[in-house]
């Protein structure tokens, strides 16, 4: 019993960080039509900073550093690859990021080399207990940071002018700018938005119990895919349980692989696609989706 | 205050020739209908007026100004703040939306204050809208949803007002209803660009008509002489005979 509790509280903490990631991709998606296939390397390039950068400034001043420049990197794409990018189909506005991840990814991984960066967080390996049921602080700060800021956008989302824009602008673009919404705008904070939740998500993937920033957490970023597809691309609430589905999932296969060894080892690494492929056979457009991925 | 001039208008889609040469004026403070058979090239000349055409792959020359400011390849957003703004054909409300986002989304680039002011006109205007301000827009009626559409729209405080076949699929009492508030709007100061199919209705509020073909501006003058020439009353009328009174118990019969 104990085992499944810790199980289940690190599965939502991960898949909170999950629901971060994905939460940008679908933000993105809803805004500019666009799956963004380089978002694993935003998310990179924000951890990176903040790994480089702590030493110096501070981890604070660091963490707020790493957010900053996610956020402009993502900005910047935005605005330098995908408007300018004079095509007409949202299919090859997608290969493009692919391209866009391709050379940030890259370039990130050869100045990580074989390092593994600590995230330089004041958390470290020191882990609270409730009764008998242990639990490490990280995941516990990371599911409580993942809520609020969750919860915020969800606000933001239903609220203010910049959500009500937002959500205009999704629904039709052309009639949005018709009522003066400027969708430049829009899509580039929608960019930088996201930029900004997969730097928080990537302090979240590096920090203990995993050792740090290595080049292959752009990997691990990545079965937010599977959360934010299995959600359904265009929906904000999918997002959200895409990414505990797939965190809870992933650490009840990896806590009892023994007991399933039938399945065979690492089958934790492949269950959140498992799930994506079941879910996505019942639902071609995702739980709480609009629009099937083949359509895009 | 400023006229809404178009000139030499040449819109294109593609190979597709929509408008050749289309030129007209809105006067400050008129209300102006453009009448025309369907692909006419109605809604391609209040597009290219507003900026949206890339959105259909279109391409445009000639020029659209606003007293002496080009709004030709301005963007959409930019023509909306200089004060032109348009209610687009087949009211494409934010059905996902409730009412009162619907508002807000056409109200964002006002300021708090203007914005109080507008939205109180709106209701005003469609109480209806206030009723029903956290339903989803979609729920709404035929007419509630051209109700909203013209409300979202005035909340970004034009002077000139661009309609689109606004008592399309309406029914008459509602036609009426909208031909009233149109009227109410032309009142306070704003200036409407009408595209109507419902040619005894449109001239009945415009002033001054024109009448597109394929393209081309193939009559133009006041509403009076337009109701008196034969050609219209032929083929937009459908009255055959030119039968002294005819249009007046056609309206009549059908506003009553
Ligand atoms: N997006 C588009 N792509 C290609 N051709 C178009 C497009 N939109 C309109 N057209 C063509 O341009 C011409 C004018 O169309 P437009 O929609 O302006 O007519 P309209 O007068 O508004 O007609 P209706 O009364 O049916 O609304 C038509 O021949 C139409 O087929
Ligand atoms: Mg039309």
């Amino acid at each position: 019993m104990t085992t499944f509790v810790e199980l289940l509280v690190n599965g939502l903490s991960i898949g909170a960080v999950y629901a971060l990631i994905a939460l940008g991709f679908v933000i993105i998606f809803k805004a500019t039509e666009v799956v963004n296939f380089a978002h694993a390397s935003l998310l990179l390039a924000g951890g990176y900073l903040v790994a480089r950068l702590w030493p110096l400034i501070g981890f604070w001043a660091a963490l707020l550093a790493g957010i900053l420049a996610a956020a402009l990197v993502a900005a910047a794409i935005e605005f330098l690859v995908i408007r300018r990018a004079n095509v007409a189909s949202h299919s090859v506005l997608a290969i493009v990021t692919i391209g866009v991840d391709i050379v940030l990814t890259t370039e990130l991984t050869r100045q990580i080399g074989t390092d593994v960066l600590a995230m330089g967080d004041p958390w470290g390996s020191q882990v609270m207990r409730f009764g008998g049921v242990t639990i490490a602080e990280t995941r516990i700060v990371a599911l409580v940071t993942a809520a609020l800021l969750i919860t915020a956008f969800l606000l933001a989302f239903k609220y203010t002018g910049w959500g009500v824009a937002m959500r205009a602008a999704a629904e039709d673009a052309e009639t949005a700018s018709l009522m003066g919404i400027r969708l430049g705008r829009v899509s580039m904070s929608a960019w930088a938005v996201a930029g900004a939740l997969a730097a928080v998500a990537a302090l979240f993937l590096c920090v203990f119990p995993t050792p740090g920033l290595d080049r292959s957490t752009s990997l691990v970023a990545l079965k937010a895919f599977p959360a934010a597809i299995l959600g359904g691309l265009d929906s904000t609430t999918g997002a959200l349980v895409g990414g505990l589905i797939i965190g809870v999932t992933e650490s009840m296969m990896s806590g009892y692989q023994n007991d399933m060894a039938f399945l065979g080892r690492g089958i934790g690494d492949v269950a959140p696609f498992l799930v994506m492929l079941v879910i996505l056979l019942i639902r071609p457009a995702g739980l709480f989706g609009t629009k099937e991925l083949a359509r895009v | 205050m400023a006229d809404l001039a178009v000139s030499d208008l040449v819109v294109g889609y593609g190979p597709v020739r929509a408008l050749r040469g289309v030129s007209m004026r809105v006067p400050s403070g008129s209300i102006v209908a453009v009448l025309g058979a369907n692909g006419a090239g109605k809604s391609t000349l209040l597009r290219a007026i507003s900026g949206t055409l890339r959105f259909h792959r279109g391409s445009c020359q000639g020029s659209v100004t606003l007293g002496d400011q080009r709004l030709t390849g301005l963007d959409a957003a930019t023509v909306v703040g200089r004060g032109v703004v348009q209610v687009p054909e087949g009211r494409r409300v934010f059905a996902r939306m409730t009412v009162e986002d619907n508002l807000r989304a056409g109200g964002l680039g006002r300021p708090r204050r203007e914005y109080a002011k507008a939205h109180d006109q709106v209701v005003e205007l469609f109480p209806v809208l206030k009723e029903r301000s956290r339903q989803r827009a979609g729920l709404l009626s035929g007419g509630e949803q051209q109700m909203l559409a013209i409300g979202r729209a005035l909340m970004a405080g034009p002077t000139t007002l661009l309609l689109d076949e606004p008592t399309l699929g309406l029914a008459p009492l509602m036609a009426a209803r909208i031909t009233e508030t149109i009227k109410e709007i032309n009142s306070l100061g704003t200036s409407v660009l009408l595209v109507e199919q419902n040619v005894a209705m449109a001239l009945s509020l415009a002033s001054h008509a024109y009448v597109l073909e394929v393209g081309e501006v193939a009559l133009q003058g006041t509403s009076a002489e337009l109701r008196t020439s034969d050609e219209v009353r032929r083929r937009y009328l459908g009255i055959a005979d030119a039968v002294e009174g005819a249009l007046e118990t056609r309206t009549l019969s059908r506003w009553s």
